[in-house]
């Protein structure tokens, strides 16, 4: 009578977990294989997590269409949520498969896998989260894995400090976001997304509610390094391996984005007039400190990283109408952005492989020594610059397009930036194939790495040249985030 | 069934030779003779094309009226300013394009083949049949277009093909000037036709040729009658630089620096010819503007007395040849303006061949004797020199207009025409310019291959590959014209603008024009041949010095334009040089320097320390909270407890 009971009030349907099921157990099941398998064959289980990783992305991909809800709204299963994961798995399959000489240069092979398979379940689960409780479970998976992963090299002095930073930085952010999802609650009585969005409708405007709003913003601003809470992704972006910090610039950034959007979107629409203009400021900002700052820098990562906080700018710049439009845009740039920076990490995993080096000048002349690598930062530079037809023009052309109104001057802040950008993006180029290069031995690619980077740069061709197929699948999952 | 196929797939016509070039450039550059075939058998194919397309077209009874069109939707826009604009592209078969198709790909396929020639060894023998190729196909284009917009792709693209092929001796400097003042003139004219089909799409809101036609017979909208003068006008500028009308003729002599072949092909029996094609095919507008028509006649008429009159004094084989393209071209001009679409494309036809077969000629004479030019150091060549002399003496008749000729036939057709609309005074200046054809030409013809030989010069025949063409050019420049006899014109009864007319057989003017043109050969005969000191020519020249060298000079155009440049291009060059260089340069390096000075500041920031980040977290915080209190539009109430 009682197990009845408790089936009535909370009906539960695990089948809508499968996905999260599968890779919490692929995670497992890497860890323990790496007991169990030789440290000579420990090489293997990269290919293991790649081909659970593609196992699983088909299940997600067969799942397309479904519409779910676990606990009154706790868990939600949608093609958004489902976009989101493929999305994750996509840049994780990339990762994996691009650095996996990398990995096995640091050792460890099973514990790193297992972590970024963990990190990934992190993100899956922030993509359907409906609740407070959900997302914030989801959000620390996520961000404990990774602090693990920045010090993952830990004779390296640069790694273990920024591991300790990313640790401190991210504990006192999330405490923030604590604190104001804290009184959210309060407010309104509720931890449902859903919910508080109904409640907050209603209610007038408290002062309460408004110091809510900006500790969010600011605890998920650390997550999508928003200036000016980015501080500590140069230097955590800078020391961590790169792979992680290729990881960690798309997976962490754009399933912090997967969840600002229902909360911001779903959550918080009634007071959208409030917010919206501190969101237009921040992303401006954002814009504008990160591509000033990547100009002086002289290490590819940094650089990479401020980079890669001007695209948090860009994004941001979706999510401040909270139309359809723009919900599009975000997801669709952060699904392009996945090729354009893994592109660009891998070929500088690859290269400080051979050279050691993660300093510009030492990029001199790489043309020469391997065409296919030089070829392919270049594109994938030209794509985050946002040059026609590559992919980052067609996902910048949807994120500003969604901009109506007060908001113009946005686009404009936009454009500006974006050729100021083309001056460090093309620097870049410009050492690449201008410069002779001090050692000119050839760099021969391995086949892994040259699969990943062939096929980051042809995704990021196609869908700049032709942005129509995925613009219909993303219109279909952004449309599908209202119907709750 | 096969001139079935032929009509269906004519845009094939194009684009065999298209992909000549393409497999040129990217595949057989290293293999001459490989290329040189390609390029050759593209266009043979694409002549048979045309021909069995151009005989359905005339079997199939496929008039001016009801041209044969296939066409797709080529892209379209859809703007708030300009509703569905749609651009289609397609093919327009009608009698006009498909004689048009045939001359092109007929002639193109000899002179193609006198290339292979004339080229032997030359640097770059591939890559000048690639750009003949990619020339041949942007012509056919030009020819089938039913859009104006397509049309237009395809007249830039030949202006394209005619600035790569007149620089194409790179390392001669006057080359390369010339080419660029081929593109720079024609491109200043393009502009102006630019504009007019753009206009032509916002008033009627297409560029399809079959519906313009239609909408602007029936246009009644005489408030803005003069929309279209300025359209037709504009239309019109194209046309003048294209085909060499005064005053944008000054590139096309200077055009001579290419090859021979080219001079043969480009400028003199196709390309140059594609202005006076355009405004034919636009007919249907200028028919509505009388004054755009009297602005095509008078434009004409005088293009044609103009460029005879320098052509009297040039000493360059090829330069006379040139002017006398500018001459017949502006007689196809005059013949468009008195409204005689007939008589135009009927002396646009005999032209292609006795011009062709001519600029040929004169490829093979200078090939002969190692590129000398001059007509003065030349004489006698007619001994060592048969097929090339006695093919050169009857394109001088054709042109010349000596019966059964086909410069006669159209010539005449022209001047009837002209006659027929009562302009005495253009009849007039054409008949005076036929005058001088005769005795221009065959000035050249006897101090180049008759009299005395120039003992310095070893010339010897042409191979096969150079003569071949120009025996079958011959064999045009005799019978071309008798398509069109005054007693049996069957050219007029498919080629014609609005009906069906031709006038009568007009004996007086006939007479008029065969006594003028013995006249000019006579007066050459005998300043050139018979007096072999040619005291009376010196004497002549003497005696009119100031006429002389005003004619020599080409009435310094050139001159004027070179002045014009120097004096206000350059001046306002140097104006706005420097204000590139102090405002323009001073505001880019400026946002430049200040992103760099600012990123520079804002790294201070990034110290390493963890405090300091934190610190810098929670002043975020702060500064957001803020924001959020004062930006929106009403926060600032709740948060300041209502204190407004």
């Amino acid at each position: 009578m009682p197990a009845d009971m408790f089936a009535l009030t909370l009906p539960f349907d695990p089948s809508a977990l499968t996905l999260e099921m599968l890779m919490a157990g692929l995670a497992m099941l890497v860890l323990i294989l790496g007991i169990i398998v030789p440290k000579g064959a420990r090489h293997g289980l990269g290919w293991v997590s790649l081909l659970g990783i593609l196992g699983i992305m088909a299940v997600a991909v067969s799942l397309w269409g479904e519409k779910r809800e676990l606990l009154n709204g706790m868990y939600l299963l949608d093609n958004y949520a489902l976009f989101w994961k493929i999305t994750f798995m996509t840049a994780a399959a990339l990762v994996i498969l691009g650095c996996m000489r990398f990995v096995d240069n640091m050792g460890n092979q099973a514990e790193y896998y297992s972590l970024t398979l963990f990190a990934t379940l992190g993100m899956m689960v922030m993509a359907s989260a409906g609740d407070f409780i959900t997302f914030y479970l989801g959000l620390e998976l996520m961000t404990l894995s990774f602090v693990i992963l920045v010090c993952f090299r830990k004779t390296d002095a640069k790694s273990v400090e920024a591991g300790i930073k990313y640790l401190l930085l991210a504990g006192m952010s999330s405490a923030v976001l604590l604190y104001g999802l804290t009184l959210i609650y309060g407010l309104t009585g509720s931890i449902t997304i859903l919910e508080i969005g109904r409640i907050i409708a209603m209610q007038p405007l408290s002062p309460a509610l408004v110091l809510a709003v900006v500790l969010v913003i600011a605890g998920l601003g650390f997550k999508v390094s928003a200036v000016p809470f980015h501080m500590w992704s140069p230097d955590v972006y800078e020391g961590a391996p790169t792979p992680v910090t290729a990881y960690l610039a798309v997976g962490s950034k754009a399933a912090s984005f997967a969840i600002i959007l229902r909360l911001f979107v779903s959550g918080l629409p009634g007071i959208w007039e409030n917010w919206a203009m501190v969101m237009a400021i921040l992303a401006a900002v954002t814009i504008i400190v990160g591509n000033l700052v990547a100009i002086p820098q002289t290490n590819i990562k940094r650089m990479l990283a401020y980079s890669s906080i001007a695209q948090a700018g860009y994004i941001l710049v979706g999510l401040v109408t909270a139309t359809e439009a723009g919900i599009k845009g975000v997801m669709f740039y952060c699904f392009l952005y996945v090729f354009a920076t893994m592109a660009a990490f891998v070929v500088a995993t690859y290269y400080y492989n051979v050279s050691g080096s993660d300093e510009l000048r030492d990029y001199a002349g790489l043309a020469q020594r391997s065409p296919l690598l030089a070829a392919v930062m270049l594109v994938a530079l030209l794509s985050m610059a946002g040059i026609p037809p590559l992919a980052g023009f067609a996902g910048k052309f949807y994120l500003f397009s969604s901009i109506v109104g007060d908001f113009l001057w946005l686009v404009f802040v936009g454009l500006i930036m974006s050729m100021v950008s083309v001056y460090y993006y093309l620097r870049v180029a410009l050492v690449m194939y201008r410069d002779d290069p001090v050692d000119a031995t050839p760099i021969s690619v391995s086949s892994p790495v040259a699969v990943t980077l062939v096929f980051a740069t042809i995704a990021t061709l196609v869908i700049g040249i032709c942005p129509g197929p995925l613009s219909e699948v993303v219109n279909g999952a952004a449309h599908t985030f209202f119907l709750h | 069934m096969y001139v079935e196929f032929a009509l269906q797939h004519a845009w094939l016509v194009p684009l065999l030779p298209a992909l000549a070039f393409v497999a040129i450039v990217f595949l057989t550059r290293p293999w001459q003779m490989l290329s040189a075939i390609l390029a050759v058998g593209s266009m043979a194919s694409s002549c048979v094309i045309a021909t069995l397309a151009a005989y359905g077209i005339f079997t199939n009874h496929e008039y001016v009226e009801k041209p044969l069109v296939y066409a797709t939707r080529w892209f379209s826009l859809g703007m708030p300013a300009m509703p569905d604009l749609q651009i289609n592209v397609g093919v327009q078969l009608d009698p006009v394009s498909a004689m048009m198709m045939v001359m092109v790909s007929f002639i193109s396929t000899f002179i193609f083949l006198y290339s292979i020639g004339y080229m032997n060894g030359e640097d770059g023998f591939s890559v000048f049949f690639s750009y003949l190729s990619l020339f041949g196909a942007s012509m056919l284009l030009l020819v089938i277009s039913s859009n104006l917009l397509q049309m237009f792709v395809a007249w830039e693209l030949v202006g394209l093909c005619s600035y790569l092929l007149i620089g194409f001796y790179t390392h001669k400097i006057s080359a390369r000037e010339a080419a660029k003042k081929a593109f720079v003139t024609c491109r200043i004219a393009d502009f102006g036709l630019l504009l007019g089909i753009l206009s032509l799409q916002i008033v009627f809101g297409t560029l399809n040729l079959t519906e313009l036609g239609e909408k602007i017979a029936h246009f009644e909208d005489y408030t803005t009658f003069g929309i279209l003068t300025m359209i037709a006008v504009l239309v019109f500028m194209g046309p003048i630089a294209k085909s060499g009308q005064f005053p944008l003729h000054v590139w096309l002599p200077d055009a001579m620096e290419g090859p021979t072949p080219v001079s043969a092909l480009i400028h003199a029996a196709t390309m140059v010819v594609a202005g006076v094609y355009l405004v034919g095919r636009t007919m249907f507008l200028f028919h509505e503007v009388p004054s755009a028509m009297e602005l095509v006649a008078v434009t004409g008429a005088f293009t044609a007395l103009f460029a005879a009159t320098i052509a009297i004094t040039q000493r360059e084989i090829k330069k006379i040849l040139a002017y006398s393209t500018v001459s017949q071209l502006g007689y196809m001009m005059l013949a468009l303006g008195v409204g005689s679409l007939t008589a135009s494309m009927f002396h646009m036809w005999t032209h292609a061949f006795f011009k062709a077969l001519m600029f040929l000629g004169a490829g093979s004479v200078l090939v002969a004797l190692h590129h000398k030019a001059d007509v003065w150091e030349m004489g006698g060549l007619v001994k060592k020199m048969p097929i090339t002399a006695w093919t050169f003496v009857i394109g001088g008749l054709a042109i010349a207009g000596i019966p059964p000729f086909a410069g006669f036939w159209s010539k005449d057709e022209i001047l009837v025409a002209t006659l027929a609309e009562g302009h005495y005074v253009l009849f007039a200046m054409a008949a005076f310019t036929a005058f001088l054809t005769a005795f221009y030409m065959w000035r050249m013809i006897f101090l180049a291959f008759f009299g005395k030989e120039n003992p310095a010069n070893h010339p010897k025949e042409s191979p096969w590959t150079m003569t071949v063409p120009l025996l079958v050019l011959a064999v045009g420049a005799i019978g071309a014209g008798w398509l069109g006899t005054p007693w049996h014109n069957v050219w007029a009864e498919w080629i014609y603008f609005g009906s069906p007319h031709h006038a009568a057989a007009n004996y007086g003017a006939m007479m008029l024009s065969v006594v003028l043109a013995v006249a000019g050969i006579g007066l050459a005969y005998t300043m050139y041949l018979k007096d072999t000191e040619k005291v009376k020519a010196k004497a002549m020249a003497e005696k009119y010095s100031t006429a002389y060298r005003v004619l020599v000079n080409k009435y310094y155009i050139d001159e004027l334009y070179l002045w014009f440049n120097h004096a206000l291009v350059d001046g306002a060059a140097k104006i706005f040089y420097l204000f590139d260089i102090y405002i323009v340069d001073g505001i880019v390096n400026g946002i430049g320097a200040s992103a760099k000075v600012t990123g520079e500041g804002l790294r201070v920031f990034q110290t390493g320390r963890l405090q300091n980040y934190v610190l810098i977290f929670f002043i975020g915080v702060l500064i957001v909270a803020v924001l959020m209190a004062f930006v929106g539009p009403s926060n600032a109430v709740p948060v300041m407890g209502g204190v407004k």
